[in-house]
């Protein structure tokens, strides 16, 4: 139920504001903006699509913010642990409980 | 592509999978349930299941519309096909599903006029094309496409559109919820719930599973780092012994829902006071019908269908896949009598249905890896 | 030693679309109803042509049915696929074409302009693969009987010398070569249809892979095990059907599978996986380790090869599979198409 894609609206259509075109990697296609109709894009914004209906606009503040959190996935963990002190530092603090010796990298 | 590039980066996927690791206790054993059909299709997609601990298990959800459409509608609706005067047009997941006389494609074969489409509003561009024909669409999906076919239906009603209806199956997600927490077979710890079915509904209508059940969710987004974050967030609340309803897919769910697409819902549908889930039997106030403003529009109140109930065979054990009680490969008929290319049941020839996925990307998987680590 | 007869395998009452998409149910119609009525037991594994000893000279012969709807599409016609498709399949069994005959089923009422555009595109097409059409037949059906037109072109070709093609002689460890990026053909023709109202700035891939497989065969000729163009079913079709022939496991890094943003675009927004997407201007070859690196280097040498990649290898294991990874450790099975690629919503 759920195949939807993230599209950029190209271009609004001249006769009727709530049909527009999305890119996708260079594949256009006609979406339906009418159930976006509160807060209707505009050309530039982000869209998710599915059955040729827009049913959100995609958040690119939230896109980043999600980015950062996975990207600081386990260091957070990390740092507290160093903070906490349990007799493993090191210079680095990049210990996990329990465990001594340097971490490999992946 | 953007928006999808950055959420299958392989490092960021190689720390999700850490923090899984590190986050599962060793000493439990988790058991996650993907409610919707896309989660099913996109953990087989990207093989997120190689990245997981042998502790934390998925259980995949009856969220596939096709899977859970009993094998009378299908015939209810091809009844309809067969009038040289109308075009049966649907989306490609239906056209391989097996009615009691063969598939839409099968019908097609035969000479019926049988199309595909993307959108329910190429079908109604259908029959603003071919005046002389009835176009008849076979909607199906939960509240993800249920606004799109609803715009669809007021822009028929509004242009006055004669030769255009739509013959409705469209179910909702809770009482399918409601239903698997409600079997005595089933434990669960907690919910992967569904991103996109969530734009239109929003957050809340899931509240009671954390309420009253004590099962956290996580709404989550279908790109791998999606799916690895939103276990992430779920083995935090466990072992916090935490149960909330958490949005993982902010970037597209609002936390509200889709004020415009819940009211192009009210406007044309109404709940039937039950309907049959093929696997789950009847559940009531779980399915959608076309209003009676809408009734010219409604195939089902337009046309006489035979009405048929189809039981599957005995021997299928569809209902108990659905409801993550078995595994597809424990089903008597997997892979022998049920293959994708001869489905007994629905959930071999939906594309996201468990045995599918499972039957395409995986079932000979463990033996071939677990020989290679030799 | 007594003959037996033939044992038919094929238990279906009626053929249907799927038989005819080059998945499973096409395999399963050769293998099981032609095969073992057709050809000669202990003639080996099937392939994309024959192979015929006259007087010592090795000759391969091939035929193709052409069936495409619309006639007409960005970067190419029937007529070219026609062409093109025949001195494909000779190219990649490793001979260069000589001859090609052509049949035509021609739909009563078709315009003579239209056909004349056709057979245009052939004679255009067979003159930039050097390749003469010696002759040919004409039928025509009634109306409503033929979707236009339908080409079948049989062509022979001189087998080149320092290869020998065959699924017996793959061994894990071998490298899988892919021409360049794959679905162009198959997506194009689905928007030609114009029934999913999608546009995007796609050509089909048409063209003939002689000079890159000549170019293969003469830099790393005792290197090469097998080839295939992968046609309809895609590269997952083609790679299944050689972990069959061969018993050993196919495995492919996704990442290294070239695909252009819009066929990729396209495939995201329809559900489709482009491995099962059709091809009509890129082959597959085995290439044994020692020749991988200059056999690479040789197809990047040659005008239209400049995207050919390492897929990936032949592995023990998964046997009889084929095994897309991908970078961050996740791993699917691929198997081969049931019917034609639907999209899908779900």
């Amino acid at each position: 139920m759920c195949l939807a894609i993230p599209g950029k609206i190209v271009e609004l259509d001249s006769q009727n504001a709530l049909q527009a075109v999305v890119d996708v990697v260079g594949v256009r296609r006609k979406v339906d903006l009418g159930l976006l109709q509160d807060e209707p894009p505009v050309p530039g914004d982000w869209v998710l699509i599915h059955v040729g209906f827009a049913m959100s606009k995609i958040s690119e503040a939230d896109a980043s913010d999600q980015m950062r959190t996975l990207t600081m996935l386990g260091e957070a963990e990390a740092a507290m642990q160093e903070v906490r002190g349990y007799g493993l530092e090191n210079e680095e603090g990049n210990e996990e409980q329990g465990q001594s010796g340097p971490r490999l990298k992946q | 592509m953007k928006f999808v590039d950055e959420f299958r980066s392989p490092e960021l996927i190689a720390k999700a999978g850490q923090e899984i690791r590190r986050l599962a206790e060793p000493a439990r054993h988790y058991r996650i349930m993907e409610v919707c059909g896309g989660h099913t299709h996109a953990i087989y997609r990207f093989g997120l299941k190689d990245l997981l601990p042998q502790n934390v298990e998925l259980i995949h959800g009856p969220g596939c519309p096709v899977c859970v459409l009993p094998m009378g509608r299908i015939d209810d609706g091809l009844s309809l096909a067969t009038d040289p005067n109308f075009i049966f047009a649907a989306f490609g997941d239906m056209m391989r599903v097996p009615g009691t006389h063969g598939s839409p494609l099968e019908y097609k074969a035969r000479g019926m006029d049988v199309r595909i489409v993307y959108s329910p509003a190429d079908a109604l561009k259908l029959a603003r094309g071919n005046r002389e024909k009835h176009v008849m669409f076979f909607a199906i999906g939960f509240e993800t496409t249920a606004p799109s076919t609803a715009l669809t239906l007021m822009r028929a009603k509004a242009e006055g559109l004669r030769n255009f209806s739509v013959f409705c199956n469209h179910v909702t997600i809770i009482p399918a919820i409601r239903a698997i927490l409600d079997s005595p077979d089933m434990r669960l710890d907690g919910f992967v719930g569904p991103g996109h079915v969530s734009t239109v509904i929003g957050c809340r209508p899931y509240d009671w599973i954390a309420k009253d059940e004590g099962k956290p969710v996580v709404v989550s987004g279908f790109e791998p780092l999606d799916i690895l974050q939103s276990i992430v967030m779920l083995l935090r609340q466990l072992r916090k012994g935490e149960a909330k309803v958490e949005n993982q897919y902010k970037r597209v769910v609002p936390w509200e829902g889709n004020r415009a697409a819940l009211r192009a819902m009210g406007e044309v549908f109404e709940l039937r006071p039950y309907f049959e889930w093929r696997g789950l039997g009847f559940i009531s106030q779980s399915a959608l019908k076309i209003r009676g403003t809408y009734a010219k529009w409604d195939a089902e109140q337009r046309f006489s269908v035979p009405g048929v109930r189809v039981t599957d065979p005995k021997a299928a054990q569809c209902g108990e896949v659905l409801k993550g009680v078995l595994k597809p490969a424990q089903c008597k008929l997997f892979g022998r009598e049920c293959t994708p290319e001869r489905p007994v049941g629905a959930l071999m020839v939906s594309s996201e249905g468990s045995c599918a996925a499972y039957y395409n990307y995986e079932h000979r998987k463990p033996v071939a890896i677990a020989a290679a680590a030799n | 030693m007594a003959t037996v007869a033939p044992k038919i395998k094929f238990r279906e009452p009626q053929i249907e679309m799927a038989h005819g998409a080059g998945g499973k149910a096409s395999r399963r119609l050769v293998e099981g109803l032609f095969a073992p009525i057709l050809f000669r037991a202990g003639q080996g594994p099937l392939g994309d042509a024959a192979h015929i000893q006259i007087n010592g000279t090795r000759i391969a012969m091939t035929t193709d049915s052409f069936v495409v709807k619309p006639l007409r599409f960005p970067g190419g016609s029937i007529g070219e696929l026609a062409i093109n498709g025949t001195v494909n399949d000779l190219a990649v069994s490793g001979a260069k074409s000589e001859a090609i005959v052509v049949t035509y089923v021609l739909e009563a009422g078709l315009p003579t302009d239209v056909l004349e555009a056709e057979v245009r595109a052939m004679a255009d097409a067979a003159e930039k693969a050097g390749v003469v059409i010696a002759g040919g037949d004409t039928k025509v059906v009634e109306h409503g009987k033929a979707d236009h037109m339908y080409i079948t072109t049989t062509g022979i070709g001189r087998l080149l010398s320092g290869v020998v093609i065959t699924p017996d002689s793959v061994r894990p460890g071998d490298k899988v070569l892919l021409s360049g990026p794959i679905g162009d053909h198959g997506i194009t023709i689905l928007l030609a249809r114009g029934d999913l109202d999608l546009e995007a700035d796609l050509r089909s891939d048409t063209r003939s892979v002689f000079p890159l497989v000549q170019s293969l065969v003469r830099e790393a000729g005792a290197g090469v095990r097998w080839m295939r163009d992968p046609t309809r079913g895609g590269v997952a079709t083609s790679l299944n059907e050689l972990a069959r022939d061969c018993g050993h496991g196919i495995v492919v890094c996704e990442e290294k599978i070239p695909v252009r943003d819009s066929v990729r675009g396209a495939c995201e927004l329809l559900g489709l996986d482009p491995l099962h997407i059709a091809n009509e201007g890129q082959f597959l070859a085995i290439v044994s380790s020692e020749y991988a690196d200059s056999a690479l280097r040789a197809l990047h040498a040659i005008p239209g090869g400049e995207d050919a990649e390492m897929i990936g290898q032949v592995c023990e294991q998964p046997a009889g599979a084929v095994l897309v990874t991908t970078l961050y450790g996740g791993r699917r099975l691929v198997d081969m198409l049931v019917g034609d690629p639907l999209p899908r919503i779900c």
